[in-house]
This record gives structure tokens, C-alpha cells and sequence, in this order.
């Protein structure tokens, strides 16, 4: 039989994703590296300014240099007391108590509902100086500050409305611990190992690729946040830049004052930052993270 | 835990002078004025930003399990050279923030006059630009046994029938996880609706949320909360009926 020759089948599913890759993300990415070295403005056609930008991000412009301290006070915090909580809570959902399907619904809810504007809004009302949250405390006899409209607290409501979401990681967390296996419990506590020892010296370095996994995720996703910084400020950051996150700058030089040269700059030094922890990440990993198991 | 949440809905039940007076989770009586009072809130009813959601998170379901899913069976069930590299580059896109992407692909719909319609929130789901999406549907397809493939061919049928017929069928569990995702995903999007929808006649609830805030301040909380208790349903809604195929979602691929 004469074999034919003709396209393989493989590129004609693959058309869709090809013009997508090259019209929608290799081709932006090109070109914004390229318009990083410009001083585009949407209007005039880009000029090129060689480092300028990147010189100017680095050293000339105090807003990058607090957001970059917004951000990461919000990566520092809110990632370990997310993470801490989520494994805290598989655990005791772990020990097999009934209606596990249910708690572990609840927990989860706040994590899928929890990027909407809904609750950016409500969170807004609660930490606000006559909200919810100040509400209570007198009930208790302490007033509180408007936490929201306070340049010292106002980064913690951000925190605390991402810990608040901690139930996608519990999940993974809960789905890990189930596959750890039985017998060296049963061996450790025939040795009468306590809880605590077992805890650290069994369940943790079993856990570690979990561990691992949920860190570089949420670590990720906390550098890309956006939404709740917009809608908690308004849109400004304030009070005083004290929510500025990185992301919600470069949205504002981009889109605000539409200066699209730099904003690429900043989103290519996003890139390298968000690259550069990755990497760290997996090259500590070979020191705490366990895959025998 | 969702004490917040039941607060907020009690709330949007209340007077506005109550909201900030009453923390129990039970309204005393139920006032519905706060929802008509947010439903014609702006200028643009709030029925409008709903069909707009609702049009566009659909149109993104559709796109994003259409072309995910052939892209995913391109690259697990079907031979051809460069294969592996694509699916190599796919799983490279995950890693790039979409701020890299975002000013130049803002200024190609700029020139393409599509900012301020729904087509850069659409078009892209139907060039599979969600890799993630693909990631998910690949690893079902790789457990599907490839007798059945083989078989199907010795019986003359082509790729795309392979594909729509047997492989899609048996994908639907997975399919499902990714309609559901990428339906919450796109309903809850913020971003994406704020660079590109300018006219309050396109707004998505998310933008019409905020524009609440802008508009009236602080003065009608009430309001605020019963749409913002609206915008949640749809996505209560699928998490009532698909608990248990979001949560494996979660704990198999890690998805947020």
C-alpha cells in the first residue's frame, strides 16, 4: 500500500495552541523585553532609552523600592501563617473524625471564594474603624484603629485575608498525609516515640515534597496578587503606599499613566524575581526535601 | 471561619444604620430594599453585568475544554516530531506571569480595536492560552489505555474521531473539572475585565462591584453586600453541586 505523505494530525490539533503561543505569549514576551528598553507611551512610537529604565527602578524611584517591601512583607508573612495554618488543620481533619467531608468543605469554601471582589469589599467593612471587626473587640472594652485606613496595620488585613484562605493547600496537605504510610507509626509508637517525635521526625520529612509543592505555589501566587490590594485601597495602595503591592504599581504606571517602557521593565524584574526564588527554592530543596519515601 | 461570610449575608438583609451596629448572625426581620436598591444601583442595572458575566464565562468554558483538550490529546496520544518540545514549551508558559505578557498583548487589541468588548477576555481561551488547563486534561488522557486507540485505527478511523469519539467520552470526569475551574476562574476574574472593559455597559458583576464602592463610597453598605452576596451564588452554586470533583480537582493537580 502506498503510504501517503501528508501533515501529521498532531499539528492540525496543535493549530489553536500554536497561535496562541506565538500571537499571545512568545510574541508579547519578545516584545515586551524589547519595549522595557523604550520609553513607549502608547501614543508616540517607542523611543529607545537603553537601561534607562531598569537604572531608574533600581535607583531613582521610591515607590518601586516600597512596593518591594509591601510585597514582601506579604510574601514573608502571609505564606508561612497560610501554610502553618493548612497543615495545622489537615492534620487534626487527619485523625479521622466523622463528617470529614463536611469540615473539609467549610475550610475549603473561603479559598474558592476568596479572590472575588465580594469579598475584598467585605473584608473592607470589617477591618474598617466602625466595622465588624472593632465591633467586637468592644464588646470586650477595646477600641480599636480603623486597620484598614492605617498605614501600620493595613498590610495585616491583606494577610490575614490571604491566610484566611488557606483550605486549596489544607487540601493538598490532607490528601498527602493520607498516603503516608501506617507501619512506621505503628513501629514508633511500639518503640514509645511521643506524638511530638513522631510528628517531626516521621510525618514532616514524609511531607516534605507536599511541603515543598504548597510553598512554591502560594509563594508565587503571593507575588502576583493583585486584587485585594485594589480593591482594599481603591486602587491608590494608600494609605501612604502601605498596600502597594508591586503588581498594583506596575498596573498603575501602565495604565494609569501609561507608561508602557517602564512597566515592561518592572514586569521583566517580576519575571526574574519570581525565576530567581524558584530556583532557590529547588536548589534548598535538595537539602530538606525528601523523595525516598 | 465563615463567620464573616454569614455576617455579610445577614447584613444584606438589614437596614444600612444596623450593618455596622449589629454583629449577630441573624436578621431580626428581613428587608429585601437593600437588594433593589443595589440591582438599580448604577446607572447600568446589575442585571446587565450579570448576562455580561455570564456570556463571557461561558464562551471561556467553551474555548478553554475545546482547545485544552485538543491540544492535551495532540500531545499524549497522537506521534509526531516536536512533540515533546511542545509540550515541553506549554509547561513553560505556566511559569511566565502574565504581567510580562500583558502591555503587549494590551496594545495588539488595542490595534486590533477589541479593547472595550468582550474578545480579549474570550479569544484567548479559544487558542488554548490556559497551559495549565492542558496540564490538567493531559494527565487524564495519559490513562487512557492505548488499545483503544490502536483498535480504533485498525478499523479506519481518523485522528479527529479518535479523539471525539473515544477520547473525549472518556475524559469527561476531567473535562468537567476543568469547565467548573475555568467557569469560577473566569466569573471571579477582576483583572482581566478592569484593563479591558471601560464602558459600564460591558462591566462583569466584579466591575460593577467596584464600581459600587467608587460610586457611593462608603454611604450604602447595605446594597453593596446584597450584590456582593448575588456575585457569590453562581459561584456557591457549583461549589453545593461539585464539592467533591473540586476538591479532587485540588488534591490531584494542586490547582489554587
Amino acid at each position: 500500500m502506498a503510504k501517503r505523505r501528508r501533515i501529521p494530525a498532531g499539528y492540525l490539533f496543535l493549530l489553536p495552541w500554536f497561535v496562541g503561543f506565538f500571537g499571545l505569549t512568545l510574541g508579547p514576551a519578545l516584545t515586551s523585553l524589547y519595549l522595557s528598553f523604550t520609553n513607549y507611551d502608547l501614543i508616540q512610537s517607542p523611543g529607545w532609552v537603553g537601561l534607562a529604565n531598569y537604572v531608574r527602578i533600581l535607583t531613582a524611584d521610591s515607590k518601586v523600592a516600597e512596593s518591594i517591601h509591601v510585597t514582601l512583607l506579604y510574601v514573608v508573612l502571609s505564606v508561612p501563617l497560610k501554610l502553618g495554618s493548612a497543615l495545622a488543620i489537615a492534620m487534626i481533619l487527619n485523625r479521622g473524625l466523622r463528617g470529614l467531608p463536611l469540615y473539609r468543605a467549610l475550610f475549603y469554601l473561603p479559598s474558592l471564594l476568596g479572590a472575588s471582589v465580594a469579598i475584598a469589599t467585605l473584608w473592607r467593612q470589617v477591618f474598617s474603624g466602625d466595622g465588624l471587626l472593632n465591633r467586637i473587640l468592644l464588646l470586650f472594652g477595646i477600641h480599636g484603629p480603623s486597620w484598614v485606613s492605617d498605614p501600620d496595620t493595613a498590610i495585616y488585613t491583606l494577610v490575614a485575608l490571604s491566610v484566611w484562605q488557606f483550605g486549596s493547600p489544607m487540601i493538598i496537605f490532607l490528601a498527602g498525609l493520607r498516603q503516608l504510610p501506617r507501619d512506621i507509626y505503628e513501629a514508633a509508637a511500639l518503640d514509645g516515640a511521643p506524638p511530638a517525635y513522631q510528628f517531626w521526625r516521621i510525618t514532616i520529612p514524609l511531607l516534605t515534597p507536599v511541603i515543598f509543592f504548597n510553598l512554591v505555589v502560594q509563594t508565587i501566587e503571593a507575588f502576583k496578587a493583585f486584587t485585594p490590594a485594589f480593591i482594599i485601597s481603591g486602587g491608590t495602595g494608600g494609605p501612604i503606599n502601605a498596600t502597594l503591592f508591586y503588581t498594583l504599581y506596575l498596573y498603575q504606571e501602565a495604565f494609569g499613566y501609561l507608561r508602557m517602557g517602564y512597566a515592561a521593565a518592572l514586569a521583566w524584574l517580576l519575571v526574574i524575581a519570581i525565576a530567581a526564588v524558584t530556583a532557590l527554592a529547588f536548589l534548598s530543596a535538595r537539602r530538606w526535601v525528601h523523595y525516598e519515601a | 471561619m465563615l463567620y464573616p461570610l454569614l455576617w455579610m449575608l445577614a447584613s444584606s438583609f438589614r437596614q444600612n444604620s444596623d450593618i455596622f451596629t449589629n454583629i449577630s448572625l441573624w436578621p431580626d426581620r428581613v428587608a429585601l430594599g437593600a437588594y433593589a436598591r443595589g440591582w438599580n444601583g448604577l446607572q447600568v442595572s446589575f442585571g446587565v453585568f450579570f448576562r455580561n458575566s455570564l456570556v463571557i464565562s461561558v464562551l471561556a468554558v467553551v474555548g478553554n475544554v475545546l482547545t485544552c483538550s485538543l491540544t492535551a490529546f495532540a500531545v499524549t496520544r497522537l506521534r509526531f516530531p516536536g512533540r515533546d518540545i511542545c509540550f515541553a514549551l506549554m509547561l513553560g508558559t505556566m511559569m511566565i506571569p502574565y504581567q510580562v505578557t500583558l502591555i503587549p498583548q494590551y496594545i495588539l487589541f488595542l490595534h486590533l480595536d477589541w479593547v472595550n468588548t468582550i474578545l480579549p477576555l474570550v479569544v484567548p481561551k479559544f487558542l488554548a492560552a490556559d497551559a495549565f488547563f492542558i496540564f490538567l486534561l493531559a494527565q487524564f488522557f495519559r490513562g487512557i489505555p492505548r488499545e483503544l486507540d490502536e483498535a480504533a485505527v485498525m478499523d479506519g478511523c481518523s485522528a479527529w474521531r479518535i479523539y471525539w469519539n473515544i477520547s473525549l467520552p472518556l475524559a469527561l470526569p476531567a473535562l468537567g473539572t476543568a469547565a467548573i475551574f475555568t467557569f469560577i476562574f473566569t466569573w471571579d476574574d477582576f483583572f482581566g475585565p478592569l484593563v479591558y472593559l471601560s464602558d459600564i455597559e460591558n462591566f462583569t458583576v466584579q466591575l460593577g462591584l467596584r464600581g459600587f464602592l467608587d460610586s457611593s463610597g462608603t454611604s450604602d453598605w447595605g446594597a453593596m453586600f446584597a450584590m456582593a452576596v448575588l456575585t457569590l451564588l453562581p459561584v456557591l452554586a457549583f461549589f453545593l453541586f461539585f464539592q467533591r470533583t473540586l476538591i479532587q480537582g485540588i488534591a490531584t493537580t494542586g490547582l489554587k
